[in-house]
């Protein structure tokens, strides 16, 4: 049981941004992509989304065993099971965080079935709760005004609400200070299980101290050239990526 | 594998037509003797014959108003269309005597279920006339007179004609010329004084026919004290050509009245619907048009109120909704002719895909009056980049301590937003209600319960078939 993309080629436009990428994440795993500006890692979480700006042009991605790319549309990839927590979320004016969430769980029910409004009103207290998230923010339009941090934390509380079977974190980290930091690995951590898996994009070694990786890769140019343990992501933050492209002749 | 609805299910409610005999009908094109006909089977009185012949001749002196308005309107072809079509004049009283395949079609759309239910009072029009009218017995008790235009007029001249056409005279636009020439159908409502209806009257437009143009006739007089709401809601099948749907409502709010006029439209995407509204409201009195709109090819309607008595109060809330191919040109009048008068306008408009949204309002206070304020604030919310609105504000205002405030916003939901949404399970279609709904939710809540839970049910409808 994994997430897994197998010699995975995709575009946006003419452009080609990954240029054969192959990656497993097996359930309870949590793994780390650290990679420059520009090396592919956020079109990875757009491309498994399904965002229709990027064009799969080869290769394949399954969630146990389940062909990602033969779901269409974005809603249905999630519904699977997969989330993505965007570097960027957007603001959606007018929908309130509680009237989101519900509809997305509404949206995993069977035709004609009601969510639980009591039911679901505190479960999303009690997560907001550990998120350190005032209550008062159920009644704010998604993402609208927000702070880069209490953007941050209301994607992991979106993630802790939606119970995802795969979840990609898209430089989660980034627009943190320290102490919200804490706080989103702390969810994060709260939700690692057997049962799930993790992707983390990050730029920094920084957050892989808080959410500590079984595995890291090293993506260059539209591809991962280099595995390891999390020490690797200590060497990477000590050396950068220099000494890693110099063992690519290949890759011009 | 295409699990997205078919894109006519928008429709569905509306979307469907029966064959039927039709006992009168003018034909198509407009003369004298088209009017000649109505009157002859409406058996209008003299002065009636009069009044539409002398529209008639106001409507073809009239230019087309295309040097502000959308020249689409300049697709109309007056002579394709059948202005009378009838199965008889006088309307039944109850269900049982309404002919099966008309009876049917108010069926299909939850007419007499809703009355039974919460209102007070229906009529049910299908193309000219009305087929259906009744009131609850008790309400008739109060003296409440709630019955079509032509039985207004016969049964209640002295009332009808004291302000029938007063507050929109004939000539006020092309659309209510043309109105006054061939009305037929709406209602006529009297409201004694000091009667508060408890709960709304109804009245159901159904076009059935193709080339046809229904134009009802709408006149609300709410006597001294005396409060009553008024929903309308419309719908017609789709058909291939233009049909044309061209109303005058007028309402008189005497000293301390009370009017609430709720409008929910749901036309195919084939109607023009031009329609004149205004009300005038007396001394300490208050008219209040919640207006939705909703489909058809080119709405253009401007609620108004003209505040001729002191405290008079005037509101318009309105919502509007331009999906792919349609043009909403809606917006508000505000006249304040008094001293101490307020108006209160909030506009929302949706344009998805190459819908377009526009807003026109008027406020003017004249330059004796003092006390008087006026507060407008018009949103806009965009789906997708090829959406337009504009807003078109003319606020005239003279006098002393006189206050207006006007504010305007445009909100966008992008396809990135949308995907957004989709990441979370959202489907296309519920993330734009969701993001319609919250962009008008502040106002769906003064709507009664019924209306709020229709309006939202068919902005869902309507986002599902937007898709794709």
């Amino acid at each position: 049981m994994s997430l897994k993309i197998e010699n995975l080629t995709a575009n946006i436009g003419d452009r080609e941004i990954l240029k054969g990428l192959s990656l497993e994440i097996p359930k309870g795993q949590v793994h780390a992509i650290m990679g420059k500006n520009g090396s592919g890692k956020s079109t990875l979480a757009k491309i498994l989304a399904g965002h229709p700006d990027y064009e799969v042009k080869g290769g394949t991605a399954t969630m146990d065993g389940l062909d990602l790319f033969a779901m269409e549309e974005p809603d249905e990839r999630s519904r699977a099971g997969l989330f993505v927590a965007f570097q960027y979320p957007m603001e959606i004016p007018g929908v309130t965080i509680a009237n989101f969430i519900r509809a997305a769980l509404q949206a995993r029910l069977p035709e004609g079935e009601e969510l639980d409004a009591v039911e679901y009103y505190e479960h999303l207290y009690r997560q907001m709760d550990a998120l350190k998230i005032d209550r008062k923010f159920t009644s704010r339009a998604v993402n609208e005004g927000f702070s880069g941090g209490e953007k941050k934390r209301c994607e992991v509380l979106q993630m802790a609400m939606l119970n995802p079977v795969y979840a990609v974190l898209d430089e989660t980290d980034s627009g943190l200070d320290i102490d919200a930091l804490k706080i989103v690995s702390d969810g994060v951590n709260a939700m690692r299980s057997t049962e799930r898996g993790f992707l983390v994009i990050t730029h920094y070694q920084r957050l892989l101290d808080y959410i500590v990786p079984d595995v890291v890769h090293v993506m260059v140019d539209g591809r991962i050239v280099l595995s390891g343990d999390k020490t690797l992501a200590h060497k990477l933050e000590a050396e950068g990526y220099d000494w890693v492209e110099k063992q690519q002749p290949a890759l011009a | 594998m295409d699990t997205k609805p078919d894109i006519n299910i928008d429709r569905s409610i509306g979307d469907f037509h029966y064959d039927v005999d039709y006992e009168f009908d003018a034909g198509t094109g407009l003369t004298e003797k088209t009017i000649d006909y109505i009157c002859d089977v409406k058996q209008d009185p003299d002065w009636i014959r009069d009044f539409r012949k002398e529209a008639l001749r106001k409507f073809n002196s009239m230019p087309m108003p295309t040097h502000w308005a959308s020249p689409d309107l300049e697709n109309i072809v007056f002579d394709n269309i059948r202005y009378y079509l009838s199965q008889g004049t006088q309307p039944k009283r109850s269900w049982d005597d309404v002919p099966e395949d008309v009876k049917r079609t108010f069926e299909r759309l939850g007419i007499p279920e809703q009355e039974r239910k919460f209102l007070a009072g229906v009529e049910a029009q299908f193309d000219s006339e009305a087929a259906y009218s009744n009131i609850k017995a008790a309400v008739g008790e109060q003296g409440v007179i709630f019955v079509g235009s032509t039985e207004g007029l016969q049964k209640h001249p002295e009332i009808f004609k004291k302000w029938f056409g007063k507050v929109i005279p004939t000539g006020d636009n092309k659309f209510s010329a043309l109105n006054s020439a061939v009305f037929s159908g709406g209602s006529f409502i009297y409201i004694p004084p000091g009667v508060k209806v408890k709960h709304p009257l109804q009245a159901y437009f159904r076009i059935n026919a193709e080339n046809f143009g229904q134009f009802e006739r709408t006149l609300i007089i709410a006597d001294e004290g005396s409060e009553v709401m008024y929903m309308e809601g419309c719908t017609a099948p789709k058909f291939e050509t233009s049909t044309l749907h061209s109303a005058v409502v007028e309402l008189v709010a005497l000293k301390g009245a009370k009017i609430q006029y709720i409008t929910v439209q749901n036309w195919s995407s084939n109607v023009f619907n031009l329609v004149t509204k205004r009300g005038l409201a007396h001394e300490e009195a208050e008219i209040k048009w919640i207006d939705c709109n909703i489909g058809s090819r080119l709405t253009m309607k401007y609620p108004g109120v003209i505040m001729k008595g002191r405290k008079a109060r005037g509101e318009v809330i309105s919502i509007a909704l331009a999906g792919d191919g349609q043009h909403q040109d809606t917006g508000a009048k505000m006249v304040h002719a008094a001293d101490e008068t307020t108006s209160n306008i909030v506009s929302k408009s949706i344009s998805i895909g190459n819908g377009r949204a526009t807003y026109r309002g008027l406020v003017q206070v004249g330059r004796h009056l003092k006390g008087c304020k006026n507060n407008t604030e018009c949103d806009a919310l965009l789906i997708n980049t090829e959406s337009r609105t504009d807003t078109y504000p003319a606020i005239t205002v003279r006098g002393k301590e006189n206050a207006c405030q006007h504010e305007a916003s445009v909100s966008k939901i992008s396809a990135e937003q949308i995907f957004y949404m989709q990441q979370r399970g959202i489907s296309e279609g519920a993330a734009m209600s969701l993001a319609v709904n919250g962009f008008v939710n502040d106002l769906v809540q003064q709507f009664p319960m019924e209306y709020s839970v229709e309006l939202k049910r068919l902005i869902d409808l309507e986002m599902e078939g937007s898709v794709g």
